[in-house]
């Protein structure tokens, strides 16, 4: 909310600098947004009067006028169309200046001397108003400062305001609450009831008093809307950033911004009968201020009279029903509408009103009488007319009833760890406007006033203390706790350590968005419905990703388009799959994923400028596995449509898929535009964070033997195979077998590769003869015939 | 006598004139050989009187352990130098690149997360996760949020359907942990979090640390002072800090956390950092938690400012763009 500090000051003036006030407030917790200046830095600006407007001889826009300050006369040249004889204008004399160094200085326009400049309200910074001159009362005192005519040393104070605190939504919050945080008298305005003049009502009903426990309504007749509102109230208006309208909508918006009351005003003349407060009907329709037509919903409060919708109660008025030039009697209404039957609604529909704004927090209960007569007052004042009696209409079991809090001395003391002085906890709460129905040494007994709606409970009480004791002059200490241990299993790896084996191979963690264009996602997944927001931020962003490889491969393609050929990616984080219908059954397995491209190594001069290929990935998913001795992957070729069928892979542990890995569809990649082959995997982290806690075996003392096999296979044979026959029929001694070579081409059957393995054999407790190696081998050989068809190379 | 002597002195300059090791041999041979000139002079000893043979073999053997002695070490200098020729021939250039793989990093936001999470870990707090799609009752309800209260305009949130949303904050995993465990409870939660909003400074995903601390007897003081601890340890530096009332509905008393910032023209400020305060007792009640014999705090930041002023990011949209020229710096 934006308040003129001057304004604040009327009603509240502690001896403290603008700059303290400010910072004062927001460590009370009504934050200080920024501090504006009212109008733009300018000097030398006096009220002037237009004695005369003649044309000028040499140019058909311009008008050479005689202005007077009140004791002397100048020439003054203007192009403004409104300047005329007998209007009042802020007029900058020779050696004014304007912003910050734009000097006024005597001028020859089109050979006639000019003497000063006459002002349109946008030069001085008060108005966004850029239509000619500005025009001033004729009341105002010519040759005064203009400055201190309008009072211009002033500042616009913005504060952001916590839900929590609707009460500090007008001048007289505001300044309630620094007249408690300065121990200042606080002088609100007077208000005294209208003389009524007129018999004349309007009959109210109210059919919804839970949600609108009191309605006032008073007639007002005769009033002179072509009246000008008076500029100190427009003044106040424009700082708060409400624009003029006409006298009676000012009128509204002034005691709202006021006292914190939001008032409307119909046009007598287009009520029908008697104004009705009631829920909407399904789908009956509204024309609003704003222009534009609504479908209201049952759950909506509105006021109607017979016939039909005239406003959609604390949010908008309608249309038709409003103040206008021709209006000439009111029905001034001034309610209150319990917050939780407005919550909600006005963003519904996609409006927010200083109304709906102050009735969802709420508004002070007690207010709506104050608030009709100091509206009917300044009608009065302003556009005149007759008055007529309040209208009023309450259900008194519906309003809000004044919360009786207790506050305990032991749970003050506990919850701020210092014991306040009784008499300053008594004088703050009470200062706060709080009833204190019983003090004693162990307790408060309280009741909050009208406007604090807020405090419903200890802590609330508590808060209140903390808040104005400062919460900067509160102690400060570690909590004390009793020492415990953490536990921490060995069976599982640090995710730290996963993401560790994946940089030390190079790879840069990326984080890309949980929500994916649902276009790319049918480009990966076609089989899969991913998971679709309601109200997405925008359509690229529309669904949550199944797989972490489309984020990826976007990120690839963002470095490639900047000459990023080399490209090690990795990520970690949900994948979300599962249906609208079922959501609490959704998927958000965690997952870890990674992508490479280009060179196996940055580009150097060792002549390494090898491409990355389906084995460099394997290792480093492998490394994944194998950091903690964990789970044991299986590979087998992928069903991944994503992948290009013949270089991927599926990964099993124990029999369940876990992920897949390998080189990204070259049809995909080329569909991305991908210039180079990409690779990925996409890992379940469950199945890469199980680790095995380490068990010693004892180390044989005895000679390994190694003999090497170089086998000639059919190409479809896989190598796992044949380690699989070997590792089978060994024997016990056996340690391991390594592939050292694997060829196809020139040479041999173009049907065949040759692959070339290295067993090794130690026996824990003797070295073994030859004889029991030639043994093994010969069985090996035999058994991969069989089994495989593989023979040994002559 | 006159002979050994001018033998000795031949034998140790024909030493240090050989500069191969055979030319050393061939000096070895010539002088301390069976043919050598000292082993000769050994058996002409029967020509020496009687009297003085002791004495005449004694200083033959004399300068025959010279003369090997100083073989010895000429060896020893001949085999370092021809060692040293060798290794001057097998020079690399040190000044080029090492081979193999290059390290890669740890994403700024992870770096910071885990930075924070250590901090927490090492006072004995426990890091905990949840779901990210969160239905109503998590994110908000629980939180003494219902549904239509003005505090849900706060924070924009995506929605799946109207009871499931993304949640907008980590607290729904707190809700959990208090759901399932009783104090004393110490837990920080951090993770991506999701608001309805993209602007330049404002992502529509982002990451939050939340941390929790139930207990008897815990205090307002214990709250900033753990805070105030945690700002001078994650920025090392003496921070200036303060303390401002503020809202939330899930604590009470709620306070916004200011840190003092200098700019470059020195120029002093405050920067808003953490959201905290007394866990509402509503909050500790719904989740069965008996609010008068336990009271506690919690605290939340957004991990993408702190990286932000830790390592003087001035763009927030930097950090899911993932282009590597940003991603490497950050190692």
């Amino acid at each position: 909310m934006k308040i003129s500090e001057n304004w604040l000051r009327e009603w509240v003036n502690p001896n403290i600098s603008s700059d303290d006030l400010v910072a004062q407030i927001t460590l009370a917790g009504l934050e200080v947004d920024e501090v504006l200046p009212v109008a733009a830095e300018f000097s030398g600006v006096v009220v002037g009067e237009i004695i005369s407007a003649e044309p000028h001889p040499n140019a058909d826009k311009l008008q050479v006028c005689q202005v007077t300050d009140g004791t002397e006369q100048f020439q003054v040249v203007c192009g403004a169309p409104n300047a005329r004889a007998g209007i009042k204008i802020p007029f900058a004399k020779i050696g004014a200046v304007l912003g910050a160094d734009f000097k006024i200085k005597k001028a020859k326009l089109r050979q006639v001397e000019s003497f000063g400049m006459l002002c349109s309200a946008s030069e001085l910074g008060v108005s966004e108003d850029n239509d000619g001159i500005m025009e001033l009362p004729l009341s105002a005192p010519t040759g005064e400062d203009f400055r201190a005519f309008l009072g211009l040393d002033d500042q616009i104070i913005d504060v952001d305001l916590t839900p929590n605190r609707s009460d500090c939504l007008s001048l007289a919050g505001l300044a309630r609450e620094v007249g408690v945080l300065n121990k200042a008298d606080v002088t609100p305005v007077e208000v005294t009831a209208a003389e009524v003049s007129i018999d004349d009502t309007f009959s109210v009903r109210v059919e919804a008093a839970d949600a609108c426990p009191r309605y006032l309504g008073r007639v007002i007749r005769g009033v002179n809307v072509a009246a000008q509102t008076p500029l100190w109230m427009t003044e106040k208006l424009r700082r708060s950033g409400v624009r003029s309208i006409d006298p009676i909508v000012d009128i509204t918006n002034y005691v709202m911004l006021e006292l914190g009351q939001p008032m409307h005003a119909f046009d007598l003349s287009q009520l029908s009968q008697s104004v009705v407060v009631r829920m909407a009907q399904k789908d009956e329709k509204i024309v609003l201020l704003d222009g534009q037509e609504i479908s209201l919903r049952e759950d909506t409060l509105v006021i109607a009279d017979e016939k039909a919708p005239l406003a959609i109660a604390g949010v908008m008025g309608g249309e038709g029903s409003g103040v206008n030039a021709e209006t000439q009697d009111i029905f001034l209404e001034s309610a209150f509408f319990t917050p939780l039957a407005l919550a909600g609604k006005a963003r519904s529909y996609g409006l927010h009103t200083d109304s709906s704004h102050r009735f969802e927090r709420g508004v002070d209960a007690s207010l709506q009488e104050k608030a009709i007569e100091r509206a009917t007052a300044l009608v009065l004042e302003i556009a005149g007319g007759q008055v007529g009696p309040i209208v009023r209409e309450e259900a008194e079991a519906s309003l809000p009833e004044a919360a009786v809090v207790t506050l305990r001395r032991k749970k003050l003391d506990q919850y701020l760890a210092i014991s306040i002085d009784k008499d300053l906890v008594t004088d703050i709460l009470t200062r706060l406007g709080l009833e204190m129905l019983e003090v004693t040494d162990e307790a408060w007994t309280t009741k909050a006033p009208s406007h604090r709606f807020d405090i419903a409970i200890e802590a609330d009480l508590i808060e209140e203390v903390a808040r104005i004791y400062g919460y900067d002059n509160l102690p400060s200490s570690m909590p004390q706790a009793a020492v415990n241990f953490t536990p921490q299993s060995e069976s599982k790896t640090p995710i730290q350590a996963l993401r560790s084996v994946l940089v030390a191979q190079g790879y840069q963690e990326a984080i890309t968005y949980s929500f994916i264009d649902p276009v790319l996602s049918k480009q990966f997944l076609p089989d899969i419905e991913p998971v679709p927001l309601a109200n997405p931020i925008s359509a690229d962003m529309g669904v949550m990703r199944p797989s972490l490889v489309p984020g990826l491969v976007k990120a690839y393609l963002h470095n490639q388009n900047r000459q990023q050929s080399r490209v090690r990616l990795f990520e970690t984080g949900r994948r979300f799959i599962g249906t609208v219908e079922a959501l609490d059954e959704l998927d958000q397995q965690q997952q870890i994923s990674g992508l490479i491209a280009g060179s196996r190594d940055s580009e150097a001069w060792y002549h390494n400028s090898d491409k990355v290929d389906f084995y460099d990935l394997k290792a480093h998913v492998d490394a994944l596995f194998d950091l903690n001795d964990g789970n044991k992957p299986t590979y087998e070729r992928s069903k991944c449509e994503f992948l290009h069928p013949g270089r991927s892979a599926d990964v099993f542990v124990d029999g369940e898929f876990v992920g897949m890995l390998g080189e990204l569809h070259p049809q995909l990649s080329k569909t991305l535009g991908a210039n180079q082959p990409l690779y990925v995997f996409d890992i379940a982290l469950a199945a890469v964070i199980d680790a095995k806690l380490p068990e010693y075996k004892a180390i044989s003392k005895f000679p390994e033997v190694r003999r090497d096999l170089a086998l000639l296979v059919d190409r479809s044979v896989p190598v796992a195979d044949l380690e699989k026959v070997i590792t089978e029929c060994a024997g016990d001694a056996f340690k391991e077998v390594l592939v050292f070579d694997v060829y196809q081409g020139q040479g041999i059957d173009d049907t065949k590769k040759s692959v070339a393995l290295g067993l090794t054999w130690q026996h824990p407790s003797h070295t073994l003869s030859d004889e029991e190696v030639n043994n093994s081998v010969e069985t090996i050989v035999a058994a991969l015939a069989e089994k495989l068809g593989a023979v040994v190379r002559g | 006598m006159e002979n050994l002597k001018q033998i000795l002195a031949d034998a140790l300059n024909a030493v240090a004139a050989s500069e191969t090791e055979s030319a050393l041999d061939d000096v070895r041979v010539h002088y301390l050989g069976k043919k050598g000139a000292l082993t000769a002079l050994l058996k002409q000893l029967g020509n020496v009187s009687a009297e003085d043979r002791p004495k005449f073999g004694q200083l033959v053997n004399e300068a025959k352990g010279q003369v090997q002695e100083k073989i010895t070490e000429r060896k020893g200098k001949l085999a370092k130098a021809a060692l040293d020729a060798k290794l001057a021939t097998e020079t690399i250039d040190i000044s080029l690149s090492g081979k193999g793989q290059e390290i890669g990093g740890l994403h700024p936001v992870t770096r910071t997360m885990e930075r924070i999470e250590n901090f927490f870990r090492g006072i004995g707090f426990d890091v905990a996760a949840g779901p990210e799609i969160e239905d109503d009752y998590h994110n908000f309800e629980a939180l003494n949020i219902p549904a239509h209260h003005p505090a849900r305009a706060m924070q924009d949130t995506f929605y799946f359907n109207p009871t499931t949303v993304l949640r907008t904050h980590t607290s729904p995993v707190q809700v959990r942990t208090m759901e399932k465990s009783q104090p004393p409870i110490r837990i920080i939660c951090p993770g991506r979090v999701y608001r309805c909003d993209s602007d330049q400074t404002h992502t529509p995903m982002f990451h939050q640390v939340e941390g929790l601390l139930i207990d008897e007897n815990i205090s307002f003081a214990d709250l900033k002072g753990i805070l105030q601890q945690f700002l001078n340890v994650f920025f090392e530096d003496d921070l200036k800090v303060r303390f401002r009332p503020s809202y939330f509905p899930f604590t009470e008393p709620s306070i916004e956390v200011d840190i003092m910032r200098t700019n470059s023209k020195g120029e002093e400020s405050w920067l808003e950092v953490l959201g905290c305060g007394m866990v509402h007792p509503k909050v500790l009640e719904m989740s069965g938690i008996d609010s008068e014999k336990y009271t506690g705090f919690a605290f939340g930041m957004g991990v993408e400012r702190f990286a932000m002023l830790r390592y003087k990011v001035d763009d927030l949209r930097m950090f899911f763009e993932n282009d590597l020229r940003f991603l490497k710096q950050f190692k």
